[in-house]
């Protein structure tokens, strides 16, 4: 603003020239216009402060190449449209980082995958504690591209790079009395800030029968979309099991091992009620809060329904057999 | 006015996809959350002024409830959306989630204060009744409350902050109905 020397024909205050009666009103408007402007502004603020949470800024794929262009769909890929890598990495559940769908991917800078060694141990022939790029070598990597259903009603169609977990456990050997296997994600509070919280029991724990682990669609991802995982999807080592829900499939994987007894998980320790061990997808038994009857694939409006086992029902139903899937759910 | 800038904005970030891969479920989360800021807000109103003798909060009360009608509303419109308006869905929902059923009922509750808003309706019911009806308020935020507390997976702390707001607005309201008794 640049200011003008008052003009020397007008009077320096402009009261003198008002008649005295027009003052309160002009006054009374411009306080009014003032107290209006600022409350609209305050409350529109402190609203938008107190309640906006918008979601994660889609990024460019970082990491390395890991694989070459597609060949042609395997037995157990599915041909539908894959979920764009910015949907795929923004929108995930990782409560090591923070609750929030877009924690993940706006902390997870703070988690480094190397080095990294994964300790296998327990009934097995060969226990090993293995540096992952070793652990990787072993295995020629393939890719899977597999439905993912969330218990909270939305799904992602996710292309993995990984090996199937069959052949770990082959090459380690478990023993007789091996019955379950047993994963462990890494606990650092340093590099997972949601673990400074208890919101869970940590370190996150899962589980698998031995049968489920040793079918050949149970998966370990080291990449996705042909580059290497990116940290707020489990980086470097993480279970891929498409026929359970999301939260099954644990992330940051530093133990695996083999036991006699059911491992105790954590969702099922958090809310027995509400998540349980085998997390079989199943439309028939309704979540306390969510309907598993349909789902959102990510990127559509419309729901669809959700299918037994996610669709993989031929593969893996006989797994089940006699079990009344109601009481193990 | 300022009420609805949080809705201008959600329109904006959805035109801009700012709202993540599932922009509906984010869009649900954020208009229920801000129905309840702005009951707990508009529950502020009268202990803020008998504290402190302004009579500012009195005259936006209303704007207020409205306000946070508006949001309830919106928040079920989307969630209708979501389950694809079909009603035999909703219904299910409704009757056999706990967690739905108290949304549902806090919405239905505010339905009669929304209606008997204007100055018309406290004439014509009496300012008694009028009163008595629009003490619904208290269920309708305990039920909000409630259905924010059983929506929520695991990290408990926003719902628990709103049930510790909302709990010292009524025991202020408790502590003064008793003194004006006494």
């Amino acid at each position: 603003m640049t200011s003008t020397p008052p003009d020397p024909q007008l009077p320096a205050d402009p009261e003198d020239t008002t008649p005295e009666t027009q003052v309160p009103p002009r006054r009374e408007f411009l306080k009014n216009a003032a107290l209006f402007t600022g409350t609209v502004a305050a409350l529109g603020g402190g609203l938008e402060l107190l309640t906006r949470r918008p979601g994660a800024a889609a990024q460019a794929a970082p990491g390395e190449l890991m694989a070459q262009a597609r060949r042609p769909l395997g037995p157990y890929d599915t041909s539908e449209p894959i979920t764009p890598y910015a949907q795929a990495t923004t929108y995930n559940n990782f409560y090591e980082f923070g609750t929030g769908k877009d924690d993940p991917a706006r902390l997870a800078g703070s988690l480094r995958t190397r080095p990294w060694t994964v300790l296998i141990d327990g009934e097995v022939r060969k226990p090993v504690r293995v540096d992952i790029d070793t652990l990787q070598s072993w295995f020629p990597l393939e890719d899977r591209i597999y439905r993912m259903r969330c218990v909270e009603g939305w799904s992602m169609v996710m292309p993995w790079l990984g090996f199937p977990l069959g052949a770990l456990l082959r090459r380690i050997e478990p023993n007789s009395k091996a019955k379950y296997v047993q994963f462990t994600s890494l606990h650092d509070p340093k590099q997972f800030p949601g673990q400074r919280g208890d919101v869970l029991d940590w370190p996150y724990v899962e589980g698998l029968r031995l049968d489920e682990a040793l079918h050949p669609l149970t998966f370990m991802a080291v990449g996705l979309h042909g580059r290497a995982l990116p940290n707020q999807n489990g980086a470097p080592l993480r279970l891929v099991v498409p026929w359970k829900y999301g939260f099954k499939n644990i992330k940051s994987v530093v133990r695996i091992t083999l036991t006699q007894k059911q491992p105790r998980t954590t969702w099922a320790l958090a809310a027995p009620d509400e998540y349980g061990f085998y997390a079989n997808v199943n439309p028939k038994v309704p979540h306390p809060r969510w309907s598993q009857a349909t789902e959102r694939r990510i990127g559509e409006l419309r729901r669809r329904p959700t299918l037994p086992f996610n669709g993989y029902a031929e593969e893996v139903a006989s797994l089940y057999k006699g079990m009344d899937l109601r009481r193990f759910f | 006015m300022g009420g609805l800038v949080p809705a201008a904005v959600l329109v904006l970030d959805a035109q801009m996809g700012a709202l993540g891969a599932n922009p509906i479920q984010r869009a649900i989360l954020q208009t229920g959350l801000l129905a309840l800021v702005l009951l707990i807000l508009s529950l502020a109103c009268t202990p803020l002024r008998t504290l402190t003798g302004w009579t500012w909060p009195a005259r936006i009360r209303k704007a207020l409830g409205l306000l946070t009608f508006f949001y309830a509303v919106l928040h079920f419109l989307l969630y209708l959306l979501d389950h694809g308006f079909t009603p035999a869905v909703v219904l299910e929902d409704v009757l056999e989630r706990p967690f739905v059923t108290v949304g549902f009922a806090a919405l239905v509750l505010m339905l009669p204060l929304a209606l008997t808003s204007g100055r018309g309706a406290v004439r014509r019911l009496g300012f008694q009744r009028w009163q008595r009806l629009h003490q619904l308020v208290y269920v309708a935020a305990g039920l909000g409350v409630l259905h924010f507390w059983w929506g929520v997976k695991k990290d408990h702390t926003p719902p628990l902050i709103a049930a510790l707001v909302v709990m010292v607005l009524f025991a202020v309201r408790l502590i003064r109905s008793r003194r004006a008794r006494a």
